[in-house]
């Protein structure tokens, strides 16, 4: 997917072409001077609106929103966490679109299923320094594949109620 | 119909003609004030819970998107891709982006309460903190906020002109920002191409003779306020040696086992950097030709002349701080009494971001730069809200600002909900808000670009 951004009036004018992957793998960025990288996989979002082919490859998630509801969602195998969220209209965002540029789609993975998922990067590490309510086991949901060991998972959103106005709070970075 | 008359009126610079006959339209006719992340997460909210709201975002440039826009480094494209959820905003056809509009100047606050059943004013911060010592209006000393809209385009930093003249450069602040127009000043020129860093800054700074960028701040490596990502930055640059102060980090080392998350990362990083560099960093660090040099503990007392450039900065007199109490995230400093000189020929003033009232009638904090609210709500001003920086001080990235919008969102539906604000009567929003916008003359940029948002060809 090709997109252009223009930044600007008339001066600086950029083209992205960017490539996006799913999880921990290469992201191509380039400008239209330079050759193309291209990345076997290419998920957007698109790859989590297909229907799961058969019921193997089904994987079975709950996103428990920020007051305890639960959402049963059917996934597949492949599925980002955060795109399928996405697709079920699930309060996540995805300010940066999993490309580790943001903390909108910070959310705790409950019970033992933490234990199941690939060590976090570095820079997934770095990103979580940064979000709110960060808690032991924070994860940031773009950054979570779906597989069948993961059937079950549960993930909550983290609360959103704090008075973000001025009361004497410690400044946060910017 | 009313794109083609648009179309013609613009050309030949005459007011803008409408062919809707009513000023009125029904449902809630929402004001949002500031394009960037704030506004247009609150918009988002509003449009998806309040499915007969019609909102018009106004913002002073000609282009949306605030600081994601005009604030993110060059070299961190990836932040920007927020840009492609605000376009999906700007398309739905309750909402309509009018840019070139400035409120004060343009349209009064007064005005948008008549026109519109709420008012959000999410114009952030965008003039910056000054020191208010002696000698600071000496030349090449520039606020880093300008460094960085002259770098990423921003109407009206164009012209700025830096002098990269000289080869010592000291940044005031140890924020990201500070790390950011350091990391531009340092980084190899192909780096910087292969960046969308604007035309005009690229040609300056292939030419510049920078080889020193001093980070300096007033309190110590465990209240430094740049985070680990930006940090990693820096110390991996290429053709750049960082250089610590080794006694800024007594005490740190046994503070460390105290510190929680997050603060403990950045804080094991920043020590290893300054006791004991990785071999890797070493290694790259012996044939840099720049250097980054962080130096805490100092607070500018004056700026000084240079004795060879009249009119120009060629030293600041800083003033030896250091930390009174228990070491801690939130510690305080006072002056030691002692003072030092460091020569430098260009500063670079980077120690926040600051909000101005923009119209007379906004209640407004000048010392913390915030207007006046009570959880989003402007004091003394029902139908008016503030939120984002405006509204919480100019701390926080865009995760805080979409949570903090997302609230203020949630109050404002609440609120049309259970008629505290009163959206029965009719308003006419924009189609009377252009009439009062011609009437002050032709030729705006406004209506083109909402056009252009509505294509999708960004």
């Amino acid at each position: 997917m090709i997109r252009r951004l223009a930044s600007g009036l008339s001066f600086a004018r950029i083209n992205y072409i960017k490539m996006h992957c799913s999880a921990d793998i290469l992201q191509a960025r380039t400008t239209l001077k330079h050759n193309f990288s291209i990345s076997s996989v290419h998920r957007n979002g698109e790859y989590e609106y297909q229907e799961p082919k058969s019921e193997d490859e089904v994987v079975n998630v709950i996103y428990v929103d920020k007051n305890g509801k639960e959402f049963p969602i059917r996934g597949k195998i492949g599925d980002n966490l955060m795109y399928l969220a996405h697709r079920h209209e699930i309060e996540m965002e995805g300010a940066c679109e999993a490309s580790l540029a943001c903390t909108t789609c910070h959310v705790y993975v409950l019970g033992e299923h933490k234990d199941l998922l690939p060590e976090a990067t570095e820079k997934e590490e770095d990103l979580l320094d940064l979000a709110p309510f960060l808690r032991e086991d924070s994860r940031l949901g773009c950054q979570i594949i779906l597989n069948k060991e993961l059937e079950g998972l549960r993930v909550q959103l983290p609360a959103a109620t704090r008075n973000f106005y001025i009361d004497g709070h410690k400044p946060k970075p910017h | 119909m009313r794109r083609a008359s648009t179309l013609c009126s613009l050309a030949k610079g005459a007011p803008l003609r409408f062919l809707s006959t009513s000023s009125a339209r029904q449902g809630p006719q929402v004001c949002v004030v500031g394009a960037g992340p704030a506004g247009f997460y609150v918009t988002q909210h509003l449009v998806k819970t309040l499915p007969d709201a019609n909102v018009d975002i106004y913002e002073k440039l000609p282009v949306p998107f605030g600081l994601v826009r005009f604030g993110v480094a060059p070299d961190h494209p990836e932040v920007k891709n927020v840009i492609n959820t605000f376009t999906k905003t700007a398309q739905n056809p309750r909402v309509r982006f009018v840019g070139n509009v400035s409120l004060g100047k343009d349209l009064s606050l007064q005005e948008l309460q008549r026109l519109y059943h709420a008012v959000i004013l999410t114009y952030g911060a965008e003039h910056d903190k000054s020191l208010g010592i002696p000698g600071e209006d000496l030349e090449n000393i520039l606020s880093a906020r300008r460094f960085v809209g002259w770098y990423n385009g921003q109407p009206g930093d164009e012209n700025l002109n830096p002098d990269l003249s000289t080869d010592t450069v000291a940044v005031l602040g140890q924020g990201n920002v500070a790390l950011d127009v350091a990391r531009v000043l340092l980084a190899p020129i192909d780096y910087l191409k292969s960046t969308d860093i604007t035309a005009h800054a690229l040609e300056a700074l292939s030419k510049s003779q920078v080889k020193r960028v001093m980070l300096i701040g007033r309190r110590g490596p465990v209240q430094a306020a740049f985070t680990i990502k930006e940090l990693r930055e820096m110390l991996k640059m290429e053709g750049c040696k960082s250089v610590f102060q080794q006694d800024d980090f007594k005490g740190v080392q046994e503070f460390l086992p105290s510190v929680a998350r997050p603060r403990k990362r950045l804080t094991e990083l920043l020590a290893q950097a300054a006791l004991d560099p990785k071999a890797e960093w070493l290694e790259a660090w012996k044939t840099a030709e720049r250097s980054f040099e962080p130096i805490f503990y100092r607070s500018p007392a004056a700026f000084l002349p240079s004795s060879s450039k009249a009119g120009t900065v060629g030293a600041i007199k800083l003033a030896v701080t250091e930390l009174h109490g228990e070491m801690s995230e939130t510690q305080g400093v006072k002056n030691t009494g002692a003072f030092e000189d460091v020569k430098c020929g260009l500063v670079l003033r980077s120690i926040g971001y600051k909000g101005l009232p923009a119209d007379p009638d906004i209640p407004f904090d000048s010392k913390s730069g915030v207007v006046i609210n009570s959880k989003g709500k402007v004091k003394g001003l029902p139908g008016v809200y503030c939120g984002g920086w405006l509204g919480t001080g100019p701390v926080g990235v865009i995760v805080n600002t979409m949570g903090n919008a997302f609230e203020l969102g949630r109050l404002i539906e609440g609120d049309i909900k259970d008629g505290t604000i009163n959206a029965t009567t009719a308003r006419p929003g924009y189609m009377e808000a252009a009439k009062i916008l011609d009437n002050k003359g032709p030729g705006r940029a406004r209506t083109a670009l909402a056009r252009m948002l509505k294509r999708g060809s960004q």
